[in-house]
């Protein structure tokens, strides 16, 4: 008997791909899912904090008081409540309703005015928020800053800045997060299609018997291998595209890079996670404990452990050692760069490399594994 | 009398389903172990990594000027706890191989006559290059470089002689967390997410197991009401799931340095009812599926939005207008703002009732849409 033939491979590729079709469900995770996230990344979710609400308490309401405020209104940063009595707006701070509070205290005028000393203005910040208290603080500094600035000029003799810094971007100039999220999370989309799915797969035979029956076939192996990898990886690339058209065509983010490159690392991605799902399912066996497991290796790592929101090199060491094993931390690399800075051989390359490596382990071991047994 | 011998035969079927449920889930040792230890690695691992704080920064440095005023710069960059490695570059090809493969995230360029600037009391440019493509990290890098600059600045001018003190300056107090410690922020949001996972997968399955399987039919046959079968398949659910839930909180309190504030009671009171809606809204994707994929990936379908919209990679406040009120149909939203309270504010029982009802809601609105599909099914 031949090892491959291409009649029986035919057949079992047709059952595959009828069985993925007539779900409902996979197309509800590969295209309906990927516009949800495109579209909240692309409308919703930024990382950008505008307006942010904070207190401005007056305890006192002389001119230059007004005129701090008038600074405060100014910034589109956050929109400001004023008020008179601080246990008022710090009880808001408490509940939460309020982000930060900056105290303008009594005699702030009469202090500015005797020229020696540095006034101290208070900001109080919910601390259970801490990425918002720092930006509070890290603004209203800024506001301050400003504020002194102008003070200075206007009432003393002008004193230049030794030094100003001058910064400019890169690759995104404006600094949109959207740009940048809207890449990263077609890896998310990627890895639940390549491991979620495919994990399901083979389990579900074996929780329904059907393996049995096709054991019982002349089918070999191989046949069998890419007959189930194959329908899939198709299904990935083609959420792959709707993915891209929309980011690029509705939401404006521009890519520099090369399709044929985005196509390559795309399908060496998609390997690797098939990879991964296939050995899942052929391990347990068992759907539930499947979806359990590439929940745990394959969403949530792409989600926490990739760098697409939290900065990789900001974790704790055995942390940053345990990415270097899960593929979406290279595929974000590889999907931002495509998009915004365009071919830059020295990412792509040992990137691809190393997704490449760790796609081929998973699919032999797992191709070692899918013996035609029934123990 | 009759009252009763029917309370007693309704107990007796409801207590079938429920030893026959929680069987389901804890027969298998595989299946046993994947509710146990996972939830707390992750809890470990997603502590530490689910932090927006940038730190361990490499950044690069082209000195054209090689003067006194940019090595000492340098110097002060190079002893700032923020950034681990600091690169000298000797080119601009150099800074910009180095940047585009990510090397480093930003590189600061002193031109040659930088010193001699600053020496004759003018204003010298210290360009800095940014990473556009880590666009959060980068904004955060310009922010520290930028509080380093304006120290630098001021002791210059000290230095000269011609400072003047700033009018005004800004003192910071903050409340509940006085280091602004991220840990206090992550360990409780994770939680109450592990919590939500937990609840979602183990009734997610729970109705489509049986349809796969073909034993629905037997249960919609057998003597039970269809409200009788959704608490059948609750309890056991709430059951695992506040088990669950209790190892992760006593885990991320033995594990992590985090106050805990609040009351127990309340926290207990709130994650039930938070649990029910959990619970509800994974029984109630079971009951559309007819397939265990089908219910698992609907509860993807789910949980993605839930998690981006809840508050917790970014705020709500940040969020378009007209997307705002959706996330008000999300009750880990209402959750995380009662978890961060109890742990860290001991937020107060008014407060906590304020975020309870509309999770109750949820609870009500997706138990009794499950019901009803089973009934619907019996029709």
């Amino acid at each position: 008997m031949k090892y491959f033939s291409f009649p029986r491979f035919k057949a079992f590729f047709l059952k595959e791909t009828k069985q993925m079709v007539r779900d409902p469900s996979t197309f509800l995770i590969a295209f309906l899912l990927p516009l949800i996230m495109i579209f909240i990344f692309g409308y919703g979710v930024s990382l950008d904090a505008k307006h942010v609400p904070i207190g401005l308490v007056l305890e006192d309401t002389d001119p230059t008081a007004r005129n701090l405020e008038q600074a405060f209104f100014g910034t589109p940063y956050f929109s400001v409540k004023t008020g008179y009595n601080r246990h008022e707006l710090e009880k808001e701070l408490t509940e939460g309703k309020l982000r930060g509070v900056i105290v303008v205290p009594i005699n702030f005028s009469q202090k500015l005015l005797k020229h020696t000393t540095t006034t101290p203005v208070q900001s109080l910040v919910d601390g259970s928020e801490p990425n918002t208290a720092r930006f509070v603080i890290n603004y209203a500094q800024g506001v301050l800053s400003n504020w002194n600035q102008k003070e200075k000029n206007e009432s003393r003799t002008h004193i230049k800045n030794p030094i100003r810094a001058e910064s400019r971007v890169w690759f995104n100039d404006e600094l949109k997060s959207r740009d940048v999220l809207l890449p990263g999370s077609i890896a998310i989309i990627m890895s639940l299609i390549g491991t979620l799915l495919t994990a399901l797969v083979v389990a579900r035979e074996w929780e329904r018997g059907t393996m049995e029956a096709m054991m019982s076939t002349p089918i070999r192996i191989p046949e069998m291998f890419f007959a189930k990898l194959i329908p899939y990886f198709l299904l990935g690339l083609a959420s792959m595209a709707l993915c891209v058209f929309i980011s690029i065509s509705i939401f404006d983010v521009p890519f520099r890079g090369s399709y044929f490159i985005l196509f390559l690392s795309t399908s060496v991605f998609l390997l690797a996670a098939l990879g991964l799902g296939l050995f899942i399912s052929t391990t347990t066996r068992s759907q539930f404990i499947s979806s359990q497991i590439s929940i745990i290796v394959g969403f949530l790592p792409a989600f926490m452990l990739s760098g697409f929101i939290f900065e990789i090199n900001s974790m704790p060491w055995p942390i940053q050692t345990l990415t270097y094993f899960l593929t979406p931390r290279y595929f974000v690399t590889i999907l931002q760069s495509s998009f915004l800075s365009g071919i830059t051989w020295d990412i792509l390359l040992p990137n691809l490399c190393v997704m490449l490596l760790i796609g081929c382990f998973f699919l032999t071991v797992t191709a070692l594994k899918m013996v035609k047994r029934l123990d | 009398m009759k009252k009763i011998t029917d309370f007693a035969k309704v107990w007796f079927h409801l207590k079938a389903l429920m030893i026959k449920e929680f069987l389901a889930v804890l027969r298998d040792p595989k299946s046993r172990i994947t509710l146990i230890a996972p939830p707390l690695i992750q809890l470990v691992i997603f502590s530490h990594a689910a932090t927006l704080e940038v730190t361990n920064i490499s950044i690069g440095i082209y000195d054209q000027d090689q003067g006194w005023y940019s090595h000492e710069l340098t110097q002060r960059i190079k002893g700032s706890p923020y950034f681990s490695h600091v690169y000298q570059f000797k080119s601009s090809e150099e800074v910009k191989k180095n940047i585009d493969n990510q090397n480093v995230i930003a590189s600061l360029n002193f031109q040659s006559d930088f010193s001699r600037l600053i020496a004759s009391k003018k204003t010298a440019p210290a360009q800095i290059i940014l990473d556009g493509r880590k666009s959060n990290a980068s904004q955060i890098v310009l922010g520290y470089l930028g509080s380093i600059i304006e120290q630098f600045n001021n002791e210059i001018l000290q230095h000269q002689g011609v400072s003047v003190p700033d009018p005004i300056s800004l003192e910071y107090r903050s409340f509940f967390n006085p280091n602004i410690e991220y840990i206090y922020f992550t360990v409780p949001s994770l939680v109450a997410i592990l919590s939500m996972v937990l609840a979602l997968t183990v009734t997610a399955m729970s109705v489509s197991r049986e349809r796969e399987n073909g034993t629905f039919d037997q249960l919609l046959v057998s003597p039970l009401q269809p409200w009788q079968i959704l608490i059948g398949k609750m309890t056991p659910a709430m059951v695992i799931s506040l088990f669950e839930s209790t190892l992760i909180t006593v885990a991320s309190l033995l594990l992590f340095d985090v106050p805990f504030k609040g009351s127990i009671i309340l926290l207990y009171f709130s994650m039930i009812i938070f649990l029910f809606s959990m619970v509800g809204v994974g029984l109630f994707i079971s009951s559309l599926c007819h397939t265990q994929q089908q219910s698992i990936l609907g509860s993807f379908v789910f949980m993605t939005p839930t998690m981006l919209l809840s508050g917790y990679a970014t705020p709500i406040e940040n969020m378009p207008g007209w997307l705002q009120p959706f996330t008000d149909l999300i009750s880990i939203k209402y959750f995380f703002i009662i978890i961060r309270g109890i742990f860290l504010k001991d937020m107060p029982v008014s407060h906590v009732l304020e975020y309870t009802w509309p999770m109750a809601l949820i609870a009500i609105f997706t138990l009794t849409a499950a019901g009803w599909m089973f009934k619907r099914r019996l029709e």
